[in-house]
């Protein structure tokens, strides 16, 4: 860990900016660079060298969404061509813990930036809104893993959840009236009552586990 | 007659508690008291017409009516739902045990019918252990297990040491007066009161909503410590047979090993039995109506079988139930899953009745009170005591590995609700009295224990967790986003932990969803089953029947389905009158059906509070409204008896053909999707072969409709579309298809016997069938097309790619959501979106 002490400058810059420790930093470091094989950017291909990926459904939208400009906070749309280790801790910093003593409008923020990275992943052409379209597409990719739900009943169930969110956010339409997708208003309306940063959170350790892993 | 009863004089009037009085009396009858030998026989008087043979029956009726006095009283205490309200059921049943006791007492005085450990441990406890197993939540319950057996393990270990201990100290300060007790007795004493009870946390739990989370961490300690309990009692019970002085420290190493082999054999065992479990449903199409015993039977051996090996059996039947859980319920069929569902509840909470009253009758018993204040008291500040220190040592802990935090309060319901219960007053009765001088003073002392945290624990606990605003659990529909987005959180954390290379829960949970699908369920599950179990299409599944069923309750309001009843007849024969306000008509029939729907909703969520099962409920509703306002025969139909097959009466298959009818297109739709084309083809088929059918019926002249013939050639129907899948559609089909002919072929057979005795029913006639089709709702239109549920057809979201306007009454036909015009605006009223949308 000769890195370590040279870097500790930028370390410390990087804990403030994501909320990891020191040691998960380093940890997640190690990790970067095995996946980028030594090189100080990661792109698309290298994620496709983890084998426990491979079987994950869903697994371009989630590369995808290390890639999202707006997941990034560069851009408010487009593709990254590769990212940094910076960019790397932001993505996981989505996936943190809530600490224990956020306060109500921390928690506030804590929820609404899982959401939106959560959004974004559904949102594929960053136009602000969930359409009907995309719903599909996510579906689609999610109900793929299993072998005997044909496309159709993952188009209507799509279309199910898709009238079910319109029936949430803006309750009952009129005859000419036309629900064009989710916002993420609707989306955050959707998630009311789920208490979402108990959930959506990696504990990440401060030992290392890659060892473990392979 | 020679049998006389002596103790009439005394018997009440009433006939209920003079029958119940009869049986109290007769009770120490039946355990041991021994019965003069002439006293039933009598001269020989050559045969006899009718002979009064009592204690050829004496047992198994006794049983009988306890179990039933136990059932009414359960009736009588929920007469007052104020009663019912605060005070928990198992403290009422006590109370009533008690007075029952009393009653027993004071006619024989003798008290003889007590909770004995091997009818406890036998037959009382799996099924509770077993219900709680198989309706556990698991990944709820998985989610917690290092906090679950945190608690178990070490803080089953704490109480157990801290209260014998202190209670040694005291003891030896000379406070509790002169009793022959040693280190060791104490520390038995401990070990078997320090486990918190399943049956009674249990009982209270369920009455008290706590979150989710607080719920199983209690509940599942209650359950894991068994092992502990189990070995702790074993060791000291051995140590204290063998004496003080001669136990050394190769025993001690000995007690800690067996801990280890007891709850890991236990578990072991209960998997092993689930396996074989799953296995055996796998294979159980063809005797359907036996598949429910296999569930029971095999989980039940597994109990016996860890018994038999000394290990932990309460392990073992929890195991059995949690790991069998899903592929059971995936492979048997849905009317079994309903009869094991709700047999293991009835044998669950009959058990538990049955436990907690004779808890109280047992303790009318003079001979077994020893009373030594100093002691009792003391045992109850100190098992209250050290639980509190103990939870909040080991929370303090906990806390720093937890994600979701134990917060004060719910240490505060974790230390109350450590309620003591059966396991501990069997325990203590197992003692054997030559080993352990004081054994009555340990009887007595548990059964204080045991009244005072289940009644006074049980009674506060409610207001407690009110006063201190416990997070309650909350009742909430799945709503199909939900289950999407989870499916996408489950993924998504699973891919952030692998990217990050870190091993964690998600990287478990993913790692064993994987192996679970591609080998578990291969080799344990049908393999329909394992196409159609995916949790996101039940939902939908759910979600789309819950249309259709507010689309009928609500075109019925608005008197849009008035075709289902019979203009050629008057309107009584079709709308049960017997029920409350037959005046308004019209009106009624919707309120009437709102009340079903939500009083049978209540009465599902009280059953089913820990697994809602919506498809279940619906099925109630459905059924209920159904029989309630649509087909009523006129006459009795001839019941097929066959125990080997369930065939449900032509009642009720009338009764569920408007259901099934309204649902058809719309799971046919889902099901074309699902099954592919090959299905839906054959269906057409089918149902074309139907319409044949129903053409040749209508040429009945004298419009008598032999009503067999349609009702029974579409349930049929029904079940092979619920039931198949395309693989074995295509393995079996040509026997299937042949099966299909030839039954029709029988059908048209009856009807031809038939006709002439055919039930006669007006709402059936010829017409009525026919207007059925021409007055058709979109969804019963023979056309194939895909049918959205009715949130599409009522709010179909607009994407401009595909829809040009989705409203109730004008709609693209090029949309895959599209529906038939066929029906009229009238028929599909504006004014029921609310409704349908607010479900």
């Amino acid at each position: 860990m000769g890195s370590a002490h040279s870097m500790s400058e930028e370390v410390r810059e990087l804990v403030s900016k994501t909320g990891f420790s020191s040691e998960q930093i380093e940890q997640l470091h190690r990790r970067f660079k095995q996946l980028s094989g030594g090189q100080p950017t990661i792109r698309k291909e290298n994620f496709n060298n983890i084998p426990d990926l491979e079987l994950n459904p869903i697994r371009s939208k989630i590369i995808h969404a290390f890639f999202d400009n707006r997941n990034l906070r560069k851009a408010p749309n487009g593709l990254a061509d590769e990212i940094n280790f910076e960019d790397f801790l932001i993505i996981m910093s989505y996936f943190r813990p809530i600490e224990p003593n956020m306060d109500e409008e921390q928690l506030e923020r804590c929820r609404k930036e899982k959401l939106r990275f959560l959004f974004h992943m559904y949102d594929s052409d960053s136009d602000g809104r969930i359409t009907l379209e995309e719903y599909r597409n996510v579906v689609e990719e999610l109900l793929s893993g299993n072998p005997h739900i044909g496309k159709e009943s993952a188009r209507s169930i799509a279309d199910g959840a898709m009238m079910e969110a319109a029936s949430i956010c803006v309750g009952q339409m009129q005859p000419d009236q036309v629900y064009e997708g989710i916002t993420f208003d609707d989306f955050l309306k959707m998630w009311q009552g789920i208490d979402i940063e108990t959930k959506m959170h990696v504990r990440f350790l401060n030992m290392d586990a890659i060892a473990l892993c392979h | 007659m020679a049998f006389r009863v002596r103790g009439t004089t005394q018997e009440f009037r009433f006939p209920v508690w003079g029958l119940l009085f009869l049986a109290l009396w007769m009770l120490p009858r039946v355990l041991g008291v021994e019965e003069i030998p002439g006293h039933n026989s009598h001269e020989n008087q050559g045969f006899q017409i009718v002979t009064f043979k009592w204690h050829h029956v004496q047992d198994p009726y006794i049983i009988a009516l306890w179990i039933l006095v136990a059932s009414l009283a359960k009736i009588v205490f929920h007469l007052s739902h104020k009663v019912t309200s605060v005070v928990p059921e198992s403290a009422l049943l006590i109370v009533l045990g008690l007075i029952l006791g009393g009653i027993v007492w004071a006619a024989d005085h003798i008290a003889s019918f007590t909770l004995t450990p091997t009818v406890f441990f036998f037959y009382l406890l799996p099924p509770i252990v077993l219900d709680a197993g198989y309706f556990m939540p698991n990944r709820l319950f998985f989610g917690n297990l290092g906090t679950i057996l945190l608690y178990a393990v070490i803080g089953t270990v704490w109480n157990a040491a801290t209260t014998g201990l202190s209670l040694y100290g005291v003891y030896l300060s000379g406070i509790m007066g002169d009793l022959s007790i040693g280190l060791l007795d104490f520390l038995l004493f401990g070990s078997l009161i320090a486990a918190v009870d399943p049956v009674a946390v249990l009982a209270v739990f369920e009455e008290v909503h706590v979150n989710d989370v607080l719920f199983i961490i209690v509940f599942g300690e209650s359950l894991l410590n068994d092992a502990v309990t189990v070995v702790l009692y074993n060791v000291f019970d051995s140590f204290v047979s063998l004496g003080a002085d001669k136990v050394t420290g190769v025993d001690c190493v000995k007690g800690i090993v067996s801990f280890f082999v007891v709850s890991l054999g236990g578990t072991l065992i209960g998997i092993i039995f689930a396996f074989l479990l799953s296995l055996v449903t796998r294979f159980t199409k063809h005797v359907r109506i036996i598949e429910p015993g296999f569930v029971f039977i095999i989980s039940y051996l597994s109990y016996l079988t860890s018994e038999m090996l000394s290990l932990s059996a309460i392990l073992a039947i929890t195991f059995c139930g949690i790991c069998c859980q899903k592929y059971v319920k995936a492979n048997i069929s849905e009317q079994s899953s309903t009869t094991v569902r709700y047999t293991m509840k009835m044998l669950a909470s009959g058990a538990e009745t049955i436990i907690f009253m004779f808890l109280g009758i047992s303790a009318v018993d003079p001979a077994i009170w020893t009373w030594n204040t100093a002691f009792i008291l003391l045992t109850l500040v100190f098992i209250s005591v050290y639980r509190a220190i103990g939870v909040v040592l080991q929370t303090w802990l906990l806390n720093k590995y937890r994600m979701v935090q134990l917060e004060i309060i719910d240490q505060v319901v974790m230390s109350y609700g450590g309620l003591r219960g059966a396991v501990a007053y069997a325990l203590v009765v197992l003692l054997d009295e030559k080993k352990v001088k004081e054994k009555n003073l340990f009887v007595s002392t548990t059964i204080i224990v045991v009244f005072f945290t289940v009644i006074f624990q049980g009674l506060t606990i409610k207001p407690l967790v009110q006063w201190l605003k416990v997070k309650k659990s909350e009742h909430r529909e799945p709503k199909l986003n939900e289950k999407l987005h989870g499916r996408a959180f489950d993924h998504i954390l699973s891919a952030i932990e692998d990217i990050s290379g870190q091993i964690g829960h998600n990287y478990l949970r993913d790692k064993w969803s994987n192996f679970d699908r591609k080998v578990l369920s291969k080799l344990l599950m049908r393999r329909s089953a394992q196409k159609s179990r995916d949790r996101i299409l039940n939902v939908f599944h759910e979600l789309n029947l819950k249309d259709a069923i507010s689309y009928v309750a609500e075109g019925e309001r608005r008197g849009s389905l008035a075709f289902i009843r019979s203009p050629s007849t008057d309107n009584i024969v079709n709308v049960d009158f017997s029920t409350p306000r037959p005046s308004t008509v019209e009106a009624s029939v919707s309120y009437l059906l709102r009340e079903n729907v939500s009083t049978v909703c209540l009465d599902m969520q009280a059953l089913e509070q820990r697994r809602k099962s919506i498809r279940d409920t619906e099925d109630t509703v459905t059924h209920h409204t159904l029989q309630q306002y649509l087909y009523k025969p006129r006459q009795e139909y001839k019941h097929l008896y066959s125990r080997h097959e369930l065939t449900s009466n032509e009642d009720e298959k009338q009764d569920k053909e408007i259901f099934h009818r309204t649902m058809r297109k719309r799971l046919e739709s889902f099901k074309s999707t699902k099954l592919g084309i090959n299905q839906t083809k054959k269906t057409a088929k089918l149902y074309k072969r139907e319409r044949g059918q129903k053409r040749r019926n209508s040429s009945i002249p004298n419009g008598k409709i032999p009503m067999e013939s349609p009702t029974r050639d579409f349930t049929f129907k029904e079940k092979e579309l619920e039931f198949s899948d395309p693989e074995e559609t295509n393995e079996y089909e040509a026997e299937e298809m042949s099966g299909g002919i030839e039954f029709l072929a029988n059908v048209t057979q009856d009807t031809a016997t038939d006709s002439t005795t055919g039930i006669d029913n007006p709402v059936f006639s010829t017409e009525e069938d026919q207007s059925i089709f021409t007055k058709v709702p979109p969804w019963l239109s023979p056309e194939e097309t895909v049918v959205p549920s009715q949130r599409a057809r009522v709010q179909i979201p607009y994407s401009p790619s595909n829809f040009r306007r989705l409203t109730p009454i004008r709609l693209s036909t090029k949309s895959v959501d599209s529906f038939l015009l066929a029906d009229s605006p009238e028929e599909r009223p504006r004014s029921f979106l609310p409704e349908s949308t607010h479900m």
